[in-house]
């Protein structure tokens, strides 16, 4: 912005011909940068509505054909052109439920760890190193479900389990592969702990320390400061978190399709193969011959779609208080 | 009579009933607290330590450099080259609408984007490559990288736009302030003060979005999983050979020499992905802290 330009301090009519011109340049760059901005703006939020109308687009000749009763009905045999997503509703909602169950504390501890016991320099290498379980990609994990950690489980594990718990019926018969219910699970509670610890992290350092402090002078013990001041105070923003997780577990379909073992019955035995809604679509689909069956596939997307995206409503409106993505505000 | 009332002055000062049952609780809620670092960081030494020892036999430069069957080279040039497509497709646009939501939009129209750039974000990915299929792989009747390429843009975008956002909304008042003082026109305080401060931490944001999408597996499975794996190509109109769809099939068919090959193409994947989002994290906290002290 050179305000006196030799030329402008010359001829007073010419400077003030280029003010003008430089007044409508500016114009010209406020508006464009600003349409531009909005159409990017717009973009995004088109993004999402066509990704759905595309999803049921592609699942209509299965809504047509079977209705909401394809949501219920348990029967998958491609063959005979029968489709239902009951088996494959209910292996999403133990998969996830069991990673939600078993990694939720996990992480909430992890969270607290972090925030509260850890001198900060620890802090500082176990927080990334907890992060870093989210950036190893799914397919690795689930290749290493498949290979190190099936196999060490039906070793090891799942016949400790059902000696010892055999008469809870989730404890049931091993299989010989190791590909189960049981290891998709675990697979999913590595990759929920590092989204659950990470956000619960966050929340339990923005409790006010005078609180803590307050506490702590009355007696109370490092416990009863969990217990009656960080977890009550922050309530909302972690079952907000467990939420997100939870989302994350419902939709992975690579790693749980590499363990699961392509299950086709409802069982309550965690060591039997099963399937989920995601895992099916990556397992069948590029197999898929008949119109029908992808469009059934495409039917598992969309109740993949309403699930996650009520999912990820919910947790926005359960943590609207508190901003999960660090130091700004909503 | 008064002895019952005045302590023992032999007894030991350690806590005895009610209080030395809390300091229990809360020594176990400690330990159990540790005890769940401990696991999960176990559970990251157990997986690396896999992928380092079954996958560092394997690799060697011939392994990257050379097609198939000598060596990898085409799926890692593959990934590459589906990964630049799609920041080239998400960074423009992320940005962009960073900008709209820190300069443009008012708290309402904020809130909303950053609703939807969540709920892009919770999208499950083999949704994304569902869409892609349907919208790009099927009306072409053939598999493409682009339409891979499309998918990843769409995991990238809602990352790239909330992280540059966060850093735009850093960039310190008082340079906005003194950009206008001088009569500086809008535009010309965004392209020449606003991104240029928060440049560092947007570049970081966005690769630290290739990092999360160069992994992901299922959108490419249904928009390009074969592909020619002797002949090195970047073509973004036909099927590009990766590692993650070939990792994927390769679990599939369970054979002794393809595990071989698949833990040392994830050895060579977990190790760009891990060494680029741990320098980019670095670089964006001492981005963030820099234009926030400043």
């Amino acid at each position: 912005m050179s305000v006196s330009s030799p030329a402008a301090a010359r001829a007073p009519g010419h400077g003030a011909r280029v003010s003008l011109l430089r007044k409508r340049a500016d114009r010209l760059g406020d508006r464009g940068i600003f349409a531009i901005c909005l159409l990017a703006a717009l973009l995004a939020t088109g993004t999402i509505v066509l990704v759905g109308y595309q999803i049921v687009h592609g699942a209509m000749p299965a809504i047509d054909k079977f209705g909401l009763g394809f949501v219920t009905d348990t029967t998958w045999q491609p063959n005979f052109g029968r489709f239902g997503a009951g088996v494959l509703l209910f292996g999403t909602a133990v998969t996830s439920g069991f990673a939600l169950l078993l990694g939720g504390p996990i992480a909430i501890a992890i969270g607290l760890f972090l925030t509260l016991l850890a001198p900060k320099s620890l802090a500082a290498v176990v927080g990334p190193l907890v992060e870093l379980l989210a950036a190893i990609p799914s397919v690795i994990l689930g290749f290493w479900g498949l290979v190190v950690l099936a196999p060490f489980l039906q070793e090891h594990v799942e016949p400790f389990l059902h000696d010892s718990f055999g008469f809870i019926p989730i404890f049931g018969e091993p299989q010989t592969t190791g590909l189960s219910v049981f290891t998709a699970s675990l697979i999913l509670t590595i990759m929920v702990i590092p989204i659950i610890a990470s956000i619960s992290r966050d929340l339990f350092r923005s409790v006010p320390p005078e609180l803590q402090d307050g506490a702590a002078a009355l007696g109370a013990t490092r416990w009863e400061v969990v217990r009656g001041i960080v977890l009550p105070t922050t309530t909302n923003g972690v079952v907000a978190a467990c939420i997100l997780g939870l989302g994350r577990a419902l939709g992975e379909a690579i790693a749980v399709s590499q363990v699961i073992g392509a299950g086709s019955e409802i069982t309550s035995n965690l060591f039997a193969p099963g399937s989920t809604l995601a895992a099916q679509i990556a397992l069948q689909f590029p197999g898929a011959l008949t119109e029908l069956h992808k469009a059934s596939l495409f039917y598992c997307g969309v109740i993949l779609l309403v699930i996650g995206l009520l999912a990820n409503l919910a947790a926005g409106w359960i943590g609207r208080r508190f901003s999960y993505g660090g130091a700004v505000n909503w | 009579m008064s002895g019952a009332l005045i302590p023992d002055p032999t007894a030991p000062l350690t806590p005895s009933g009610n209080l030395r049952r809390r300091q229990l609780v809360s020594r176990s809620a400690e330990i159990a607290a540790t005890g769940a670092a401990v696991l999960a960081l176990a559970a990251l030494a157990w997986v690396l330590w896999t992928v380092v020892s079954r996958g560092a036999p394997v690799v060697s430069l011939d392994f990257i450099f050379k097609g198939y069957p000598e060596g990898v080279g085409p799926m890692l040039l593959g990934t590459l080259a589906i990964a630049v497509y799609a920041t080239l497709i998400a960074m423009p646009v992320g940005v962009l609408v960073a900008l709209y939501i820190s300069e443009y939009s008012g708290a309402r129209g904020a809130r909303a984007l950053k609703l939807i750039l969540d709920l892009l974000n919770g999208l499950p990915s083999i949704i994304l490559g569902l869409f892609a299929f349907i919208f790009i792989v099927a009306p072409q009747q053939k598999q493409t990288a682009f339409a891979g390429a499309v998918a990843l843009a769409i995991i990238e975008l809602p990352l790239i736009a909330r992280g540059s956002q966060e850093v735009l909304q850093l960039v310190p008042k008082h340079l906005r302030e003194a950009s206008d003082a001088l009569g500086v026109a809008r535009w010309r305080t965004v392209l020449s003060v606003i991104l240029p401060s928060a440049l560092g931490g947007i570049v970081t944001s966005t690769v630290l979005a290739v990092a999360r999408a160069a992994g992901e597996t299922a959108p490419l499975i249904l928009t390009t999983s074969s592909g020619d794996v002797k002949s090195f190509s970047i073509n973004p109109f036909e099927a590009l050979p990766n590692v993650p769809t070939w990792i994927f099939k390769v679990s599939e068919e369970g054979s002794e020499t393809g595990y071989a090959e698949a833990w040392g193409m994830s050895l060579v994947l977990v190790f760009i992905i891990l060494v680029t989002s741990l320098g980019a994290r670095a670089l964006l906290a001492r981005s963030k802290r820099k234009l926030s002290s400043s």
